[in-house]
């Protein structure tokens, strides 16, 4: 079993396995919204396949990054709306 | 920018459909690039495998490039590309279109609950790492990805509570009945219908409603006129799959009922470009791979080689038809969507205020809907079916980028 690699969500710190993508990561933790619509609705991915861009968080400082094409990487920092 | 190279053969795709192109056009002796958005290749039926033809192509003398999407294609023979950040020029002889499908939804109250998914979206989240063990699944929609899909929650875990196909009872007895003349597609059916004995499989039922306070707690389904509640943590759904024909579109290749118009050789309408797999029509991945095949022995110049595969593409031609057929969506489900449903996710834009518009562009004006970074690959396709709203041609970015990425594309030599 490959070492588990920790990830930080809102500050809260998270481990997952290796290969693990960040929305996996994100739902896998209970957390099934992961973002607001623009109208303050919760929401959550959606397609799975990088065309709905519902499951985008801000990682390492950067916004708009689809979690569901990212794999957590050790020490990667992931912020939620 | 950057150089991703030249290529005699460029493939966009790594699905079935162009790992098999790429695969024949490299066995041609041509030079073979392969640019695909996912981290790896596999497409979506086989996203997670270790199937043997990802093998086959990693051992094909071919470059790939994942993680990579395309954004623009220029001028003949150049596509620009983003990846990690940076933009990417790709120069090509030959392109062949292996873009794929996605899901199609119809909206409903509650779709956009946290907690419902796509029913192939739900099987990528769980293939990306997530343990669904213990979990209450629903599965709803049309076709067959909704009985791969329930067969991989099973296998996870997961306990499926209903799948609720809207297709009625003898549209899927005839299916069936055509399956004897696809003798191994009838043994893969049937091994699938064993292992999903133990699940309950409703026809001519659609999901009514998610239920919930901020995340789905339950899914009300219609069946013959009446509903029933069946509490659930995950709606797995969808109602069929719709070609990425986006990058064929803005190249200029002729479409037919939004897939890309091909002819024998998998040639499009556009010089020098072909195209294969579900982005010319919904067919299956055997049916991708066979495609992709004659589309790479065309494009490397051995149009012989891609003669034999003839036979081989009509029979799987005619298995896609018949599912076409079985699954083809009934005109209830135009009412699912209430007047406060959301139908354009990216901006929050309602039923309510959609089915007054005049059509695609007049709605996009109005309300903002097909505006966000989906760029209507969501809401276009549900309102094509509501509506029977025909999108205006695609623009690039065809995906949405950093505008510094467009501006690096100027810099080229």
């Amino acid at each position: 079993m490959p070492d588990p690699i920790r990830i930080r969500v809102d500050g809260a710190v998270i481990e997952t396995a290796p290969g693990t993508t960040v929305s996996a990561a994100l739902l896998a933790s209970g957390r099934l919204a992961t973002r607001r619509s623009v109208t303050g609705m919760p929401r959550g991915p959606l397609c799975g396949m990088g065309i709905c861009y519902e499951c985008r968080v801000k990682v390492d400082g950067v916004e708009h990054v689809k979690g569901c094409q990212t794999l957590c990487r050790d020490g990667m920092e992931v912020q939620l709306d | 920018m950057s150089s991703g190279g030249e290529f005699g053969v460029l493939v966009v795709g790594a699905g079935p459909a162009g790992i098999a192109a790429a695969c024949a056009a490299a066995g041609c002796g041509a030079r073979v690039g392969v640019v695909d958005e996912n981290l790896a290749p596999g497409g979506q039926v086989w996203r997670g495998e270790a199937h043997p033809e990802i093998d086959r192509l990693r051992q094909a003398n071919a470059k790939v490039l994942s993680g990579a999407a395309v954004f623009d294609a220029p001028e003949p023979g150049l596509l620009l590309a983003v990846a990690d950040g940076r933009t990417i020029a790709l120069r090509y002889q030959r392109l062949i279109l292996a873009t794929g499908a996605r899901e199609l939804w119809i909206p409903f109250p509650g779709w956009d609950l946290p907690g419902v998914f796509g029913a192939g979206g739900l099987q990528a989240l769980v293939k990306g790492g997530w343990d669904i063990r213990g979990r209450r699944v629903v599965v709803a929609g049309t076709g067959p990805l909704l009985l791969a899909a329930a067969d991989y929650f099973r296998k996870c875990g997961a306990f499926v509570a209903l799948i609720a196909e809207q297709a009625a009872k003898p549209a899927l007895a005839r299916f069936a009945a055509g399956l004897l003349s696809h003798p191994g597609k009838a043994g893969e059916a049937a091994a699938l219908r064993w292992r999903l004995r133990n699940v309950e499989y409703a026809a001519s039922c659609w999901p009514a409603q998610a239920r919930g306070d901020g995340a789905l707690r339950s899914v009300v389904l219609r069946e013959a006129g009446r509903e029933r509640e069946i509490e659930c943590d995950l709606l797995a759904c969808g109602f069929g799959l719709v070609p990425n024909a986006e990058l064929g579109m803005l190249i200029g290749c002729r479409t037919s009922r939004g897939a890309i118009e091909v002819n024998e050789q998998q040639q499009c309408s556009v010089d020098a470009i072909y195209a294969a797999g579900e982005v010319t029509g919904i067919g299956g991945a055997e049916l991708a791979q066979v495609e992709g095949a004659i589309a790479g022995f065309c494009a490397a110049g051995e149009p012989g080689r891609a003669r034999e595969l003839f036979a081989a593409r009509a029979r799987a031609r005619r298995f896609a038809e018949s599912m076409a057929r079985a699954f083809a969506l009934r005109p209830e489900l135009r009412a699912l969507p209430a007047g406060d449903t959301i139908v354009c996710r990216c901006e929050d834009v309602v039923w309510g205020r959609l089915r007054t518009c005049e059509g695609w562009r007049h709605a996009k004006l109005q309300t903002r809907c097909g505006m966000g970074p989906c760029q209507g690959r969501v809401c276009g396709s549900s309102l094509e079916y509501l509506l029977g709203w025909r999108r205006d041609g695609a623009r690039p970015p065809l995906v949405p980028v950093a505008v510094q990425r467009m501006l690096d594309a100027g810099g080229r030599d």
